[in-house]
């Protein structure tokens, strides 16, 4: 601060308290509503803003299926948080594991198409998987791989995101390292095990938060290559509770939407540092 | 996310390529090509070939059982420029990101500069702002839609107790209201941490000099913060025209599903709905190749100016 001003500060304080209520008030109403049984939430009008106590039993249905009111089910959410935690997992850890093979690769050898091979993983940096949908799904589909792990995450993985960090952290590591390696006669193998890992930590884990998220909020590719229920990541599961009923319990559809939000929220604010630097290391 | 990571590292790219290279180099005639190829193979299958099928059938006109097809050309395409709702989705697409960027930008800014300006508590708003980045789309969606609905909807109620009838089945300017707050939302942690990052990296005593000179913090924010700030404002504007072009179909299917009639179905909405519910292949595809070449003159752009270092 350059001045000492109280009022200043008092104001700074009071805009910042009402716009961290404002982000807020979504995920409160959602926390009341999980607590409200269905009936309270239906005649509400409106929602009361008192939580319930009904959280342990719509926790329950929400979690592990159940039947509503007007005799319908609910699918249960836990196996579907499993096959988002499979499906995040894999594009994180595939992603970062892939990507700093070919970047080693690219970086410290000298190879025929060298440049050829990194045009082609760079150009896919241009085009998400959102804007070639339709011919994707066409692939996937012809490998019989709709339906399975192997189809909502590698499709996913074909990106040149992490390669590229990694190319550029591989390029501040100093020759010498290198020099004193391959003077020990280390392979190149076991200088990539042994030093080039163990100084990448911070950034392995800086993407891993990042791709961790990218891979739990995917909806528009599960859309598509998953018909079958048990394939249904939770992100969608919420959406199906919405999508074509006239009559909605309100109370289901936002604890399953709490639950689908914990995993990824509590990796954003426990690795609070890692998610800072992944989302601003990358735009030096 | 992915495409918002794509772009910053597209630049990363560029700025690199003319770094040099490793001075001591391992020699293998196989080991690079082992290590590339996990990469290559993905690349190969599930990006080059969709790719250029995308481009294929965007110039082929299929019958309606899939049986046969023939080439047409340009068909497609010039179908695509005489189809008024295609056109609308392009204005509806561009009203939304204007705003979705817009008001995104002004109120992280707004939230950036007071989180600079406090001494105590800087890092506890900061963790309480960015946790929607965490959201879904969808989810983002289906929380804001709840509170839009009737008749248990906060907002609706209190829109409606000051005389406000809402209802965004209806009314298309309610729900393109809608989806833009729920973007908006979702996106205002990710501006707020880069903004937050320009400002604490302008120098203070460019501002102890000109609080010296007896500049009011206001005109002290106008004439130097605002002006370094702009290659950040620049980068962010960029990452969320992307981002609301392509990030926020969750957002769109969980609240409006494009409606009222068209009126919020953005450009990849109709991507998904002519080619997945419609089954217009040919249509689909053609969208998909406008899509693509958005997306590379929107990283075109971005290098132009990051190049040229706004204001630097």
């Amino acid at each position: 601060m350059i001045e000492r001003r109280p009022i200043a500060h008092f104001f700074s304080h009071a805009v910042l308290i009402i716009g961290v209520a404002i982000v807020a008030f979504p995920l409160y109403l959602a926390i009341v509503a999980s607590t409200q049984s269905p009936d309270q939430i239906a005649q509400s009008n409106p929602l009361s803003l008192i939580p319930g106590g009904h959280a342990l039993e719509t926790y329950r249905i929400a979690l592990f299926g159940g039947e509503n009111s007007r005799g319908g089910t609910f699918p249960p959410a836990l196996p579907m948080m499993w096959v988002s935690l499979v499906t995040a997992m894999v594009i994180a850890v595939g992603k970062i594991a892939i990507s700093l093979l070919s970047a080693f690769a690219i970086v410290y050898f000298r190879f025929p198409a060298k440049g050829l091979v990194f045009w082609m993983i760079f150009i896919t940096l241009m085009l998400p998987v959102e804007v070639r949908i339709g011919p994707t799904y066409a692939v996937v589909s012809d490998l019989g791989m709709l339906n399975s792990y192997a189809g909502l995450t590698i499709p996913l993985i074909a990106s040149a995101t992490a390669t590229f960090l990694f190319r550029q952290f591989f390029l501040t590591v100093p020759d010498e390292l290198v020099e004193a390696a391959r003077m020990d006669g280390a392979s190149p193998m076991r200088f990539f095990w042994d030093v080039l890992l163990p100084l990448s930590k911070t950034s392995i884990a800086a993407l891993f938060v990042i791709q961790f998220i990218y891979g739990w909020n995917q909806y528009l590719w599960p859309l598509l290559v998953t018909t079958n229920e048990n394939m249904y990541p939770v992100v969608l599961g919420i959406k199906r509770l919405i999508a074509g009923e006239a009559y909605t319990e309100w109370n289901v559809v936002m604890a399953t939407a709490i639950l689908a939000m914990l995993p990824p929220a509590l990796v954003v604010m426990l690795m609070q540092k890692w998610f800072v630097k992944g989302l601003v290391d990358t735009e030096k | 996310m992915g495409l918002v990571s794509y772009l910053i590292n597209s630049k990363i790219f560029i700025e690199e390529s003319t770094e040099l290279e490793k001075r001591v180099l391992f020699k293998s005639a196989w080991l690079p090509w082992a290590l590339v190829a996990p990469q290559l193979l993905i690349v190969l299958v599930f990006f080059f070939w969709p790719a250029s099928q995308a481009v294929w059938q965007s110039v082929l006109s299929e019958d309606a059982f899939g049986t046969s097809s023939e080439f047409v050309g340009m068909l497609n395409f010039s179908r695509l420029w005489a189809d008024s709702t295609y056109l609308n989705s392009f204005k509806v697409t561009a009203i939304f990101s204007v705003l979705v960027a817009g008001c995104g930008l002004a109120i992280a800014l707004l939230l950036a500069v007071m989180a600079n300006g406090v001494i105590r508590g800087a890092g506890t708003y900061k963790t309480l702002l960015i946790w929607p980045y965490a959201v879904a789309p969808v989810v983002a969606g289906v929380l804001w839609v709840f509170m839009f609905s009737s008749p248990m909807g906060v907002i609706s109620f209190a829109l409606q107790s000051v005389g406000i009838e809402w209802n965004h089945l209806l009314n298309s300017t309610h729900a393109m209201t809608l989806i833009v707050i729920a973007a908006v939302w979702k996106q205002i942690s990710y501006n707020f941490l880069f903004f937050l990052a320009g400002l604490q990296s302008i120098p203070k005593s460019l501002l102890e000099a000109a609080a010296i000179d007896g500049a009011s913090p206001a005109r002290r924010f106008w004439t130097i913060v605002f002006p370094l700030l702009t290659p950040t404002t620049f980068f962010l504007l960029v990452i969320n025209v992307i981002y609301a072009f392509f990030d926020t179909f969750g957002i769109v299917d969980a609240a409006t599903q494009g409606g009222p009639g068209k009126d919020t179905a953005i450009l990849v909405y109709k991507v998904y709905f002519d080619g997945f519910k419609a089954m217009d292949i040919g249509s689909s595809a053609a969208q998909s190749v406008v899509l693509m070449v958005i997306v590379i003159a929107l990283t075109v752009l971005q290098f132009r100016f990051i190049e040229k270092k706004v204001n630097y």
